[in-house]
């Protein structure tokens, strides 16, 4: 017998309650449920804008916060100057507003704090790890994690108030703060094993554009982590034709 | 009253047949990349093409026989579940209908398995009779490995989750097993024309 089909995810409206910047070109939503979201960690929600007419524009962002079964969540939203949905949200949105979510979606790229995890971030990829990091902080379980963050320079790193800690690093690639003593440049095996070396045991997330992705996971199959323990999330273009 | 949002009217791309659009999707002419897991790098003289399961015999091709095989220039619009549409993309490739010639089976359904573990499932009938390939060129050059080279499956009336990267081969089954996303909260058929996305659409 089939198992009779889950029901469908269905749309809700989220209230605008609070949008911070987190960069020049990133700002963090934080949004009201009626309900809780119920999100696990690196899960995200799809957004839906419709104009007047009925034409509609949605994209995906992951969630920021970490679970904690309260009906708010944060999405932290890069603008991108070509994108519909993105520049509505920086340009146009302010708290009060409404907007429609579906969402939690995702069973992949998740978190439980259950295990340990080496999160591995390149610019706006930090999103997701940002709630796996705070989710085991919440939970006094940093312990399980390590988390490395690649920026360009000190301007483009998210949440440089609340990140630093003993679990965590951050990778400059071009321009790095006065006293930093790593030289600038791409990520390392070094930057991922940091004091010692990988746990055989750890799960690796790996979130970025898709040139950083295929650089971080090449670097954790160098290290001899197996593939099947290196989950992958991409956005943005390819940057080639093919 | 049907929600709308505040200011918001929209940027409908001008240039794009909207008969062409599936619902909730927005034309792109960036390639956006997807996956799983580390990009597999495997070697042309370890890669083989398989079909397996329910046949007399198992097939299988070299690399070099795979690509002796009678090819085709496919263009297609594809559909990816993140929402972008990429319009009159151009393809080489094998048809399947070439790979399965001749083989008799009951199966039903057919698992696209991949280097790296990935696995996608269909009923047979949705990759054949001229409707599915396995290319191996994408724009006139090699697919890339970042967009499933050497060779993926291209099923474009589907979402794009249902071509599988790297694809090594095709398992004919007389049951439906979901596969690496029906298994993670997406739809089990996953047509972009319902869209068919997540588990409950």
């Amino acid at each position: 017998m089939p198992e009779p089909p889950p029901a469908p995810i269905p749309w809700q409206t989220a209230r605008v309650v609070a949008i911070r910047p987190e960069t020049a070109r990133a700002k963090t939503f934080r949004l009201a449920l009626t309900g809780p979201s119920r999100h696990r960690a690196g899960q995200h929600y799809i957004v839906r804008l419709t104009a007047p007419d009925g034409y509609t524009a949605s994209r995906s962002y992951s969630v920021a916060s970490a679970p904690d079964g309260s009906p708010e969540f944060e999405l932290t939203v890069e603008r991108l100057d070509d994108g519909e949905v993105s520049t509505f949200l920086h340009d146009v949105v302010v708290p009060g507003d409404e907007l429609e979510v579906r969402g939690p979606i995702g069973g992949w790229f998740v978190w439980d704090a259950e295990t340990p995890a080496l999160l591995v971030g390149g610019g706006s990829g930090v999103v997701p790890l940002m709630a796996m990091l705070r989710l085991a902080r919440a939970t006094q379980r940093g312990a399980l994690v390590r988390m490395v963050v690649s920026v360009r320079s000190p301007g483009d790193l998210y949440y440089a108030d609340e990140l630093p800690g003993p679990e965590t690093a951050v990778v400059y690639t071009r321009r790095a703060p006065d006293a930093t003593p790593r030289p600038v440049g791409r990520l390392t095996a070094e930057d991922l094993t940091g004091a010692g070396p990988i746990r055989s045991d750890v799960t690796a997330y790996v979130c970025g554009s898709s040139g950083f992705a295929d650089h971080a996971g090449d670097l954790l199959v160098e290290l001899g982590l197996p593939a099947e323990r290196i989950r992958v999330e991409r956005f943005g273009p390819s940057g080639s034709a093919s | 009253m049907a929600f709308v949002s505040r200011g918001f009217r929209g940027r409908r791309a001008a240039d794009a047949d909207p008969a062409r659009v599936p619902p909730g999707q927005y034309v792109t002419r960036d390639f956006p990349v997807l996956s799983a897991g580390p990009t597999p790098h495997t070697s042309l003289e370890l890669w083989d093409f398989s079909i397996i399961g329910e046949l007399d015999e198992p097939r299988g091709w070299s690399w070099e026989e795979f690509r002796a095989l009678p090819s085709e220039e496919i263009t297609r619009d594809i559909h990816c579940v993140t929402k972008w549409s990429k319009l009159d993309t151009v393809w080489q490739g094998v048809s399947v209908d070439t790979l399965l010639a001749g083989i008799e089976t009951s199966a039903e359904y057919v698992t696209q398995y991949s280097d790296g573990g990935y696995t996608t499932n269909l009923p047979l009938e949705d990759i054949t009779g001229g409707k599915a390939w396995v290319v191996f060129a994408y724009g006139g050059q090699p697919l890339a490995p970042e967009h499933g080279g050497p060779a993926r499956m291209l099923v474009p009336h589907h979402y794009f989750w249902k071509s599988a990267k790297w694809v090594r081969g095709l398992r004919l089954q007389s049951t439906d097993e979901p596969g690496f996303w029906e298994t993670n909260g997406y739809h089990n058929h996953g047509d972009p024309w319902l869209e068919q996305r997540y588990q409950g659409d």
